[in-house]
């Protein structure tokens, strides 16, 4: 795999695309998606319904399936998150293969995501190291959704929140902030207060949220120009 | 776990071809019966459609009623000699054969693996040869719906492997391809592919086309079965995929039909209520809450109006069914994710008579009320499959259940993690500005547990829609200042555009048809 000039790689990630839209119930194609899972992984790409064909013909064959292969697929599914991915393959992976311990894991990792336990998450990340380690990006994905969340919530917040969300301190957690200031339209207070002010969104912005709501779809007003002629 | 979910069936019995102590004779024809095979078969081939619709619905049934009230039409071999012997008529005769087996009886083993053959075959001739006949949408949704049904039924029966008999097992064994997922899957996806319907609807809409304006019905000489057998293959491709627990790809299957038009899938009742139930269903599960709860509100409504229409049709029962299903996965939807104003009143007035007291409990978030999202989603959700082929080596078990259990179990773990939502909101509601210390005090939780609950609610109430952007369900909001919160109540939006629109197009009509008076 690791041999393939850049340019094959696309060609093979294009044919799979195309089997997943064209043919996908056909258990000839299995051994192809699972390659493509692995170069997800390598290339830090990601294709919810390649992932979603293969664990449905992992249950019209229970044989084939390789735990390994659906670990990784969950791992890319989380870090998908704000998207409901890792529930969606959830749905489709037998019960008994959820009880075995790396799943039991990934499914901890989840629910402290989902409920915005962040310390615990990271806590939790750090002894499953070799699982989400395997998968290169893990760590920025969660922060981008940890600082999801934290837009969606916060108009001004704390440091040491923010510190504890994204699992970055000290000196790193300074240089992550300046580009933040420099590139997203991060504002950072100066004060005791360490407070950091967030980019304007109609989320934490609600006022914002109200002006978007009596637009009127153009088509609507299309059924008026003869009137209005 | 609530009980009644089970697949009732009474255990099948091995019978042979003979059929010799079944108490009837299959070769025995009726003059009814024999009127009934001969003036159909004349009307398929004049396309008379009206003609079929009407002996398809209500004499099929007058007949059932009358004469075959616990036992199965006359056998095809008994009949096909009144109609030519002709072969498409023969394969549709068998196919309301078993339709009828499965509704008024319990087929065996042998009759499902025949059952499967018959759909083989007829389907091939339709996707393979040129097909001259129209029939009805009725018909035509009725053989996919049938044909999805079968299949359900199969998979539940074949995961029941502890009492089967030895012949049982063994037909199982010979027979491993029938009602094999993969054929199930790849026919319905064949009668999409084939029928072109997709690009059909999409040249449509810019009026290449003509499709939903003519029911689907070909009135250029030509046929409408591949076409709508097409059309309603991506509703049984919904529904296949809720069945087997993916339901990003069913409503992907769905994606071409358009339903917030009518369209063929309204000309037949079955098909839109079982679009809507699926959409509503697949949506609730993907956290969508409010586009179920818009699209349940509707179909209601829809149901509440047209019922009274429908009391002397076969699919009435469905449909009170269905009706009944949706108002608890309603519940379910407006308990998770409370916008009491997108209901409309008398579908809401239903809702409270049928289930205002367990919503309140729902809405407590104890034990009790996991018992009865455990009951509704029960009562209410598909009857999930195990789509795979037993092992025959193993203990037999039944492993019927195991589909439905997961489902159920990762529900479940989703309402577990919107608990402590339900106490926020209570206080969200009183204050308009208080500080996480003093609502941390109030909720007997410390400060970091409260900010995990605040950051729950955020990213349950922000769902992300089909198209990746994030939309508020929430109809009560919050952002926090520092350590500050600040609550948000979203006011109805007076939609004066809209109604301003509406105005001017029917004022416009008024004029107009003041203007005709004066002339004459």
């Amino acid at each position: 795999m690791g041999r393939e000039t850049p340019k094959q790689q696309q060609q093979v990630s294009y044919t799979v695309e195309q089997l997943v839209a064209v043919n996908p119930y056909n258990p000839d194609i299995l051994s192809d998606l699972e390659n493509y899972v692995n170069e997800q992984v390598s290339s830090q790409t990601y294709s919810l319904e390649a992932n979603l064909c293969l664990l449905r013909l992992y249950q019209f064959e229970p044989d084939r399936v390789s735990t390994q292969i659906v670990a990784r697929i969950l791992v890319k599914a989380l870090m998908a998150m704000p998207a409901p991915d890792f529930n969606l393959c959830l749905f489709l992976i037998p019960e008994r293969v959820q009880m075995e311990e790396q799943f039991k894991a990934l499914i901890i990792l989840s629910h402290y995501l989902e409920t915005g336990r962040f310390r615990q998450f990271w806590d939790e990340a750090a002894k499953s190291r070799h699982v989400v380690e395997a998968v290169p990006g893990f760590e920025q994905a969660i922060q981008t959704y940890a600082i999801h969340v934290l837009s969606l919530t916060y108009q001004k917040i704390p440091r040491s929140v923010l510190a504890e969300a994204i699992n970055i301190e000290g000196l790193s957690l300074d240089k992550f902030l300046e580009h933040q200031a420099a590139n997203n339209g991060w504002i950072l207070e100066k004060g005791q207060g360490q407070l950091i002010v967030l980019p304007r969104n109609e989320f934490n912005h609600p006022e914002l949220k109200k002006s978007a709501a009596d637009t009127v779809p153009l088509e609507l007003i299309t059924r008026i120009f003869p009137i209005l002629g | 776990m609530a009980a009644n979910y089970d697949y009732e069936e009474a255990p099948g019995t091995y019978d042979d071809v003979n059929r010799q102590d079944l108490g009837y004779d299959p070769n025995f024809v009726p003059d009814s019966v024999k009127s009934f095979v001969v003036h159909l078969y004349r009307h398929i081939r004049e396309k008379n459609v009206y003609e079929i619709h009407q002996m398809y619905e209500i004499s099929f049934q007058t007949l059932s009623n009358r004469l075959f009230k616990d036992t199965p039409w006359p056998s095809v071999d008994a009949v096909a000699h009144y109609v030519d012997n002709d072969q498409v008529f023969c394969l549709l005769y068998r196919e309301m054969w078993f339709r009828h087996l499965y509704a008024r009886l319990s087929p065996t083993l042998k009759q499902r693996i025949d059952s499967w053959d018959n759909y083989c075959s007829l389907f091939q001739v339709v996707l393979h040869r040129v097909v001259n006949m129209q029939l009805p949408n009725q018909w035509l949704w009725d053989m996919v719906d049938e044909f999805v049904y079968q299949f359900q039924s199969f998979c539940q029966y074949r995961a029941k492997m502890k009492n089967k008999t030895e012949q049982e097992i063994a037909l199982l064994r010979q027979f491993d391809q029938a009602w094999n997922v993969y054929g199930v899957l790849n026919y319905l996806q064949a009668f999409v592919e084939k029928s072109n319907i997709i690009q059909i609807l999409e040249q449509e809409k810019d009026g290449g086309e003509q499709f939903t304006a003519t029911d689907g019905y070909d009135y250029s000489g030509g046929s409408n079965v591949l076409k709508v057998l097409g059309y309603f293959s991506m509703v049984g491709l919904l529904r296949v995929h809720c069945l087997l627990g993916d339901y990003q790809t069913g409503l992907k299957c769905l994606l071409p039909i358009d339903i917030s038009q009518q369209g063929v899938y309204t000309s037949v009742i079955g098909s839109h209520i079982a679009t809507i139930y699926h959409y509503g269903f697949a949506n609730l599960m993907m956290r969508r809450y409010v586009e179920a709860i818009r699209e349940f509100n509707k179909i209601l409504l829809y149901i509440y109006k047209i019922k009274q229409f429908h009391e002397k049709s076969p699919q009435y029962e469905q449909i009170l069914k269905k009706n009944e299903q949706m108002y608890a996965l309603l519940a379910i939807c407006l308990s998770l994710c409370p916008q009491a104003k997108l209901v409309e009143e008398t579908v809401n007035s239903q809702l409270r008579e049928k289930y205002g007291e367990k919503m309140s409990r729902m809405q407590r978030y104890d034990d009790e009320a996991f018992a009865i999202y455990d009951e509704l989603f029960s009562y209410a959700c598909p009857k999930f499959i195990t789509p795979s082929a037993p092992s025959f080596e193993e203990p037999l078990v039944n492993y019927n259940q195991d589909a439905y259990r997961l489902q159920l179990k990762l529900f479940l773990y989703e309402v577990k993690q919107q608990q402590l939502l339900s106490g926020v909101r209570t206080f969200l509601k009183v204050y308009s500005t208080i500080s996480l210390g003093k609502l941390a005090n109030y909720m007997e939780v410390d400060e970091p547990t409260l900010r995990s609950i605040l950051f729950t609610y955020k990213h349950k109430t922000h769902a992300v829609d089909s198209d990746g952007k994030i939309i508020s369900n929430a109809d009560l909001d919050f952002y926090i200042d520092d350590d500050m919160i600040h609550v948000v109540e979203s006011k109805p939006v007076k939609r004066y555009g809209d109604y301003f629109l509406r105005q001017i197009v029917k004022f416009e009509g008024m004029i107009t048809d003041m203007d005709r008076i004066k002339l004459e």
